[in-house]
């Protein structure tokens, strides 16, 4: 008996559930209102099957439950009941079945005015590649990847020079203009996968995948990896700007060429020189840091690193959060600097400042701290030393007092947290994995042995 | 003189006597059954243990230091692989397959025993490979159980380096073990069917766990030609599955490989793996229906036929699992259009499974509230396989939580209830004796409601957009913080439901020892596994004369009858000729 009742309940509390509980699809932002309905059609006929089936059941077990002198009924088969419900059935399933192909069919069929646009994936960033003035992407190909060419450009394709590269995980789109992504991997396999547009394709190291879709509402939406890609993956985020076109056009005119970006000067590490004696006040002329006035070591930061940071703090991204009380101390000073080439000679002699062993304040177990280290090394490298492709920087030879404060700073979200940060949310999501100052100080521990 | 397994034995039988003999290098198919399931079992337990862990760090995020991103992968990694092949195949198959066919169809033993006794020697040695791979440099591979390259390899995943390498090899040495069980199964029920025993009159679970094996032979060398090929991948840079590409800022050596080759091949093993699992759980929960609600199984031959349709189906829908891979998007239109035929004969069974209760004098034992417990979690998970069969809404939903709910629902709970209650059902054929009823109930009633608890809420969660395999969901623009209440009443859903199976184990234990002494068939069962002259059979099963068969397995409640079973052995008497309108099946 409770069976039954237990069926019923089951039943009934999953209808109530399904109505009342806030939870279901977040709010659609694209032109598949299409999918939306073919997963309505599939909810009501697999809800009234579930329904049906349960509560047939649950009346058969209550009504032919075992009494003294019953006996049950000798029914091998009954041919014409079974070929009705196997009509039915198929009936039930053509009915899920034909609107689901017909969406596909859309689905695949890339409507000929798409614009086109190219999403790179890796380890665990987003970055976005869009034509320049003459309407197409240069060709690529994985060996010409490297530091100065992340999107592995080919030199031999003129096409390539006007391309609008996105360095980093915002990528902008205009309302109402369908658009066909081309989706493109460096090392494994991603999934780029927007909720609020419905549709996710996988991304393919060594081919070309792609999706489109219509945007249709202005806003600001997150772009998540969905496919399993390694440590980090679930820190693999980005965001899609849908805006009104001249909005877009505006954000369009700010992003470099791939010809501009070549262009770019190497700093000047004598002129950096000259601008690095107020730097060296506070961090020592060597770069060798002070902890009593709270500011870290650079000798040994790898430059682009230098540079993020200059400019992170130069735009109110870093060194913003009212709690950050060293941070905003330094905002000031970076903007002492008075435009790009500053910032690229000073951190070019930052860069040749010579590395020095870290300074070790805090007491804790390296051993302990080794085993923390397994996720962090996978983007600052086994050695600590840094990974460009990551923006992992350098963490061996920097002090522990400032590491630890930073990895505090993260997982309160006093950095890492603002919208432009590209790489500081990584930060943020990985810190917090360790929970007491314990483990902090056995990680930093770890860190001052390297 | 024909063999062992297929003769009538005049003489007395040479019975290993020693210790070792009878019990460890057995060749006995009952001892080599309760050897594969008890192994099974731990290993599930050990898995069962790992989603606790995950489900610790789901709910409660930033609690546990010892959870972090790379142990976490770990986690869903090995408690997905352990509970689908060497759970779930392995105590299917090598555990019920082995002790049942033999007893079912009338064989003194497996055609092949010592095949038999080594194919459990290599599933052990599988096991121990696998949880090796626990205590190597770097720890178990954390790549997702699907083991996709690149990723599988390359550093960036947890386990990159011995991990997956001892995975790789454990699965090989798996497959082997299948195989060598495999060819025995099939060969045994081919060859080895007692007089009298036609195709048409085995029961389900020997349909059941025959079509599964035979799916198996055909799907898993599939797996072990991909985990040959990603060994080679990685330990001597081939290029199966390696594309060129640039791996943490280094450009590697690899070039024209093919990822999305991998997941065809992994698939076309994973979906048929699926029904390997579900064939022998449809078979027997048909034989514990029609025992315990005193009626013949409705619609046999229809059942029949829907094992071997669904069976054959199951190899032209694998790519259903890779909508969203980057394959060639027109195979969309015929994965959909396949695996929503696939609903049809599976409908069907489910239909005939109620029908059997229906007009039925259903006894709600506890093997009988697992079995109807399946179906209603069956139905559940089925139904929303018809979401993610049908491509375009696989779109919204791949790769997110209600994926999860579906595969655990249709895969994990589903086989599970069948397993508890064939467990129970057989119990007092294994050890002669009845376990604790009332532990027994607990251990339904905490099972599954717990388990439903779990896995309802888990499918809105999907539909929210959470992905599957984070580590932590931080913040987001569309989850509202209600969803993170709903983790955590999920997480101590499953924590009591993985603490609920300690009735289970006490029960088991208890009861070999201390249950109540059952005699004879307890259940009032047809089939030939009953009609053994010894409780629990001896080995040979059968003492000097194998049985003889008269009829199908499903004599229940015949009118004119006097007892409300037949068993299969029995000749077919003037009273029931007379008494109804059943005609004896050939």
């Amino acid at each position: 008996m409770y069976l039954v009742i237990a069926l019923v309940l089951l039943v009934v509390g999953s209808l109530i559930f399904h109505w009342w509980s806030p939870w279901w699809f977040t709010p659609l932002a694209s032109n598949w209102s299409t999918i939306d309905t073919t997963v309505n059609i599939t909810l009501y006929i697999t809800g009234i099957v579930f329904v049906a089936v349960n509560l047939f059941m649950a009346y058969a077990v209550f009504r032919f439950r075992h009494k003294a002198d019953q006996r049950s009924k000798y029914e091998p088969e009954n041919k014409k009941l079974e070929l009705w419900l196997t009509g039915i059935t198929t009936v039930g399933v053509v009915a899920m079945l034909a609107p689901g192909l017909v969406v596909w069919a859309d689905f695949i069929d890339v409507p000929e005015e798409a614009d086109v646009i190219e999403v790179l994936g890796e380890q665990w960033q987003w970055r976005y590649r869009l034509p320049g003035a003459d309407g197409q992407l240069g060709e690529v190909d994985a060996r010409y990847i490297s530091q100065a060419n992340p999107f592995g450009i080919s030199p031999n394709d003129e096409a390539g020079n006007d391309d609008i590269i996105v360095d980093n995980s915002e990528l902008h789109l205009p309302i109402d203009r369908p658009v066909k992504v081309l989706l493109r991997s460096k090392d494994v396999l991603h999934d780029f996968a927007v909720p609020q547009f419905r549709v996710k394709m996988d991304l393919v190291p060594g081919t070309v995948s792609y999706v489109w879709f219509t945007p249709t509402r202005t806003g600001k939406f997150d772009i998540l990896c969905m496919e399993l890609c390694g440590i980090a993956h679930y820190t693999m985020r980005g965001h899609v700007v849908v805006d009104e076109q001249d909005q877009f056009d505006a954000w369009l005119g700010e992003q470099p060429t791939w010809a501009e970006i070549q262009d770019i000067a190497p700093g000047d590490t004598l002129a950096g020189q000259g601008l690095y004696t107020v730097c060296g006040s506070c961090h020592g002329q060597q770069g060798e840091g002070n902890a009593a006035m709270n500011a870290p070591r650079l000798a040994g930061l790898p430059d682009w690193y230098v540079e993020r940071q200059l400019h992170y703090y130069k735009a109110g991204i870093r060194g913003s959060h009212k709690e950050d009380i060293y941070g905003q101390q330094m905002a000031p000073m970076a903007g002492v600097l008075v435009d790009d080439k500053a910032v690229r000679d000073v951190t070019a002699y930052i860069a040749s400042l010579e590395a020095q062993t870290a300074n070790r304040t805090l007491a804790g177990d390296p051993e302990r701290g080794k085993s923390h280290y397994t996720n962090c090394g996978a983007c600052h490298g086994a050695e600590a030393q840094g990974n460009y492709a990551l923006q992992a920087p350098t963490l061996a030879g920097q002090d522990d007092w400032y590491l630890k404060r930073q990895l505090e700073n993260f997982r309160l979200g006093i950095r890492g947290t603002h919208e432009q940060d590209n790489y500081g949310h990584q930060m943020v999501l990985m810190a917090r994995s360790l929970q007491n100052e314990q483990s902090i100080d056995d990680l930093m521990a770890y860190l001052s042995s390297l | 003189m024909q063999h062992v397994a297929i003769a009538d034995q005049t003489e007395e039988l040479h019975d290993p006597h020693s210790f070792i003999t009878k019990y460890v290098w057995s060749q006995d198919h009952k001892v080599i059954a309760i050897q594969y399931g008890g192994t099974a079992i731990f290993v599930g337990l050990v898995a069962l243990v790992l989603s606790g862990l995950m489900r610790l760090q789901l709910g409660f995020p930033e609690s546990f230091d010892f959870i972090d991103p790379s142990a976490y992968l770990q986690f869903v990694t090995m408690h997905g692989m352990i509970m689908v092949i060497y759970l779930l195949t392995a105590l299917l198959l090598g555990g019920f397959g082995n002790y049942l066919i033999p007893l079912m169809i009338g064989a003194r033993d497996m055609v092949f025993p010592y095949l038999n006794m080594l194919s459990f020697w290599f599933y052990l040695l599988s096991v121990i490979i696998l949880l090796s791979s626990f205590f190597v440099p770097g720890g178990p591979t954390g790549a997702g159980w699907t083991l996709y390259p690149p990723q599988a390899i390359l550093e960036g995943t947890p386990g990159y380096d011995w991990g997956i390498i001892l995975m790789l090899a454990s699965l090989a040495v798996f497959i082997i073990a299948f195989t060598m069980g495999g060819l025995n199964y099939v060969t045994t029920v081919l060859q080895a069917r007692t007089h009298g025993m036609t195709l048409m009159r085995m029961p389900l679970t020997i349909w059941g766990i025959f079509t599964a094996t035979v799916l198996g032979l055909l799907a898993f060398p599939a797996l072990l030609v991909s985990a040959i090929m990603m060994m080679l991948d990685k330990l001597i840079g081939t290029s199966f599955f390696m594309p060129a590409l640039v791996s943490l800022g280094e450009n590697l050596d690899y070039t024209g490989g093919s990822p999305v080759l991998f997941q065809h091949l992994f698939w076309f093993f994973g979906h048929p793996e699926v029904y390997i699992v579900a064939l022998p759980a449809f078979g027997m929960v048909s034989d514990v229906l029609a025992t315990h609600a005193r009626k013949n199984i409705f619609g046999y031959r229809m059942m029949v036929w829907a094992i071997v349709a669904i069976g054959g189906l199951s190899f032209i829908v694998w790519a259903h699992h890779m909508y969203v891979s980057g394959m060639h998007p027109a195979f969309g239109f015929f994965f959909a259009t396949t695996t929503l035929i696939i609903a049809v004969p599976t409908a069907i069974k489910v239909y005939n499974w109620v029908l059997t209760l229906w007009q039925g004098n259903i006894h709600l034992t506890v093997p009988m509230l697992f079995a109807i417990g399946f179906i209603f979690t069956f139905t559940h998970g089925g139904l929303t396989g018809l979401f993610l069969g049908n491509v375009v809404i696989d779109l919204p939903l791949s790769d997110t939580y209600f994926v999860v709910a579906h595969f655990h629902m249709v895969m994990g709970v589903s086989p599970i209830m069948v397993l508890f209650a064939a467990i129970y059902h057989w119990y007092p054929l294994m050890t002669g004796r009845m376990f604790n009823v009332t532990l027994g109930k607990l251990h339904f009633w905490f099972t599954f409601l717990g388990t439903y608890a779990i896995y309802l809420p888990m499918h809105y969660i999907g539909i929210l957009g959470v992905p599957r395999r984070y580590f932590a969901m931080g913040t987001t623009d569309f989850i509202p913080e209600s969803a993170q209440t709903l983790n955590a009443s999920i997480t101590v859903s499953a924590l009591i439901v993985g603490m609920s199976q300690l009735f289970f184990l006490a029960n088991v234990f208890w009861s070999i020892r201390n249950g109540e002494k059952t005699g004879h068939n307890p259940w009032g069962a047809t089939s030939l596994e009953w009609q053994t002259p010894d409780v629990p059979p001896k080995h040979g099963n059968w003492g000097k004369e194998l049985p003889r068969v008269y009829r199908w397995a499903y004599d229940y409640s015949v009118p004119g009858a006097k007892e409300d079973f037949i068993p299969q052995n029995h000749p077919v008497t003037k009273e029931e000729q007379t008494g109804g309108e059943h005609e004896e099946k050939a």
